[in-house]
């Protein structure tokens, strides 16, 4: 498999007035392409800031971070929204999903970024829907979902661009038992149905156990021996 | 597109505040449009002046008469194509209310008229006026608010000229277009000057000002002074000025009220701007987290910025058409509720452009900080907002 992510030598420098608060230090992984990775550690270990400055929300204070050939840090702002809106599929705690559109317009929205017609936007839009089980919810509003149908919603937002990565941010933290295990079949699925590249942060060593290989971060820094799978 | 239909889900995305906002913007545009036209109304006259007609009355003060000899005289001055002449009446009407009270004037039955082309009224009336001596013309809103027609009388009793005065209705008035002033009453001068004969200490021969239709707007200035270089070193010096000059001499006596006016108008718009720009921030506070998901979605600042501004736009636009909408109907009763001391009470075009454009900047200047704010929010700060 090729890499499709390369971190390199990169550290990340939060600033509180005048003091330093040093999160990553020299910090360097490879991301195979098609890979399921997850990222374990303590709060404060500095997972999040990885998987900001991976999915370009953030940048690194030195270091390179490519990702398909794109040294990211290089990009300005506005080729870096356009960067993210090609390349990165976000999954988040909260869901994170616009409460006055419909589980359909939410997923429908990043679409707005591309120069898909209205056909086919329609056509992506219910596959995914399709694909994550709520062709029959599409109508609804956030509020009207539970909390696990909610993620599902994200997810399909996530993945209707077809990204080059995706990017989950603890996707399973606010959910129940069997929730949690749902979306976790759903990440397994495109990771394996539809060879999506996949990097998650968890705190949960049952969500790890879906990846393919989890890695450890603490004190900012990636321990040698990771338990790949 | 769904920038647009985002837009417009947000507006009501707290359906109270914002329908209190936009009934807040609604009655600031309106007690703007309405302050705006009471000013407006209070210049209807000057607004409605001939700039090719110039008044002469009495240097001291216009209460002060002049001789009727002078018609003459200004008649022959180059420049002049027509000279007429009018005194103020007074007088009382039914009961001695508020809104019985109307100008009366005096006026030469043979000239007046064909000086103030802008009242209409049919020939045969003005015939009538002209041979009858105690006939009167009154405007169209006069005869509607006491009900009454050709041929009706109308008893007055007078306090500067004293006596009772009845003077038959000859013709009734309309104005060319609604700006014009259809709350007067003109009688002929020379059954003023009748009667002023039999009244002990009153003199004839004596008129309030003259009237002069100049034929070049521009020469108004070497004709007036050419008048009034007439009756220099007379007992009654004239003063000339052109007719939005002396109507504006009226119109001053108030002027500080209709700048307090002027100024209270400007001062709502600026405490709905407050409100509003209140409400931006409070949205785009709460929204920050919403923000930062577009930006990771990919969307940027400048469409960040434009949701904030739309929204902002479409609450400021939505209260100002509603205000608008009522301005229309509430002046339509101030005006009919005080038809005599604002005889002309309409919504002038530049009020309504004044109260839209205000509506459009209110929304503008609204949105400009919260916009700016959000649309440079960091992703990672975004996310991190709760609520």
């Amino acid at each position: 498999m090729s890499t499709l992510v390369q971190v390199n030598q990169v550290s990340k420098i939060y600033y509180r007035g005048t003091i330093e608060i040093p999160v990553l230090q020299n910090l360097s992984l490879d991301v195979p392409e098609g890979e399921f990775m997850a990222l374990m550690g303590p709060s404060g270990s500095g997972k999040t800031t990885l998987l900001n400055l991976i999915s370009g929300i953030d940048r690194p204070t030195s270091g390179s971070i490519v990702i398909a050939g794109t040294d990211i840090a290089k990009l300005n702002e506005t080729q870096l929204a356009k960067w993210r809106s090609q390349n990165i599929g976000f999954i988040f705690q909260f869901y994170n999903l616009i409460p006055v559109l419909t589980a359909y317009e939410n997923v429908e929205l990043p679409l707005e970024l591309t120069n898909l017609s209205k056909k086919e936007k329609k056509q992506r839009v219910e596959g995914v829907l399709n694909i994550v089980g709520l062709s029959d919810r599409m109508d609804h509003y956030p509020k009207q979902l539970s909390g696990g149908q909610q993620q599902r919603v994200a997810i399909a937002r996530a993945v209707v661009t077809d990204p080059t990565l995706i990017i989950g941010d603890e996707p399973t933290g606010d959910l129940d038992r069997k929730s949690a295990e749902e979306i976790l079949n759903l990440m397994d699925r495109l990771n394996r149905e539809f060879k999506k590249t996949i990097v998650m942060v968890t705190h949960d060593p049952h969500a790890a156990e879906k990846a393919h290989v989890t890695r450890h971060l603490e004190k900012g820094e990636l321990m040698v021996n990771g338990d790949g799978k | 597109m769904k920038v647009i239909k985002l837009i417009s889900k947000n507006v009501f995305r707290h359906k109270l505040r914002s329908i209190l906002t936009i009934f807040g913007i609604a009655v600031a545009v309106m007690a703007f449009g309405l302050l705006r036209t009471v000013v407006t109304a209070w210049n209807a006259g000057v607004d409605a002046s001939s700039s090719s007609r110039l008044i002469s009355r009495h240097a001291v003060s216009f209460i002060f008469p002049l001789p009727f000899s002078y018609r003459d005289q200004i008649q022959k001055v180059p420049g002049v194509t027509g000279v007429s002449f009018a005194n103020w009446f007074g007088g009382k009407y039914k009961e001695d209310k508020p809104e019985n009270f109307f100008a009366r004037f005096a006026v030469d039955a043979e000239t007046f008229m064909e000086l103030y082309p802008e009242y209409l009224i049919p020939s045969d009336q003005l015939d009538r006026f002209k041979k009858e001596p105690n006939s009167c013309i009154i405007g169209k809103k006069i005869a509607d608010q006491h009900n009454l027609k050709i041929g009706d009388i109308m008893t007055f009793t007078g306090d500067i000229y004293p006596g009772t005065w009845d003077f038959t209705i000859a013709g009734i008035y309309t104005g060319k277009d609604k700006y014009i002033d259809e709350t007067q009453l003109f009688f002929p001068w020379s059954y003023l000057d009748e009667r002023v004969k039999s009244i002990p200490g009153y003199g004839s021969g004596l008129v309030g000002w003259y009237i002069m239709q100049i034929d070049n707007p521009k020469s108004a200035s070497e004709v007036s002074q050419v008048i009034d270089g007439m009756y220099l070193n007379s007992t009654a010096k004239t003063k000339t000025e052109t007719e939005k000059a002396f109507q504006q001499s009226f119109v001053s006596l108030s002027g500080a009220i209709l700048v307090s006016l002027q100024l209270i108008s400007y001062v709502i718009i600026g405490i709905i701007l407050l409100v509003l720009g209140n409400t931006m921030i409070m949205s785009a506070r709460e929204r920050i987290r919403e923000y930062a998901v577009l930006k990771t979605l990919g969307f940027t600042g400048t469409t960040i910025a434009i949701l904030i501004i739309g929204e902002s736009l479409t609450i400021s636009i939505a209260g100002g058409v509603l205000g608008l909408l009522l301005t229309f109907p509430l002046a339509n009763g101030f005006g009919n509720a005080f038809p005599t001391i604002f005889p002309v009470f309409q919504v002038l075009p530049s009020t309504i452009f004044m109260m839209v454009g205000f509506s459009l900047l209110v929304g503008l200047a609204a949105s400009i900080f919260p916009s700016w704010k959000s649309s440079r929010i960091s992703i990672v700060e975004g996310l991190r907002q709760i609520g």
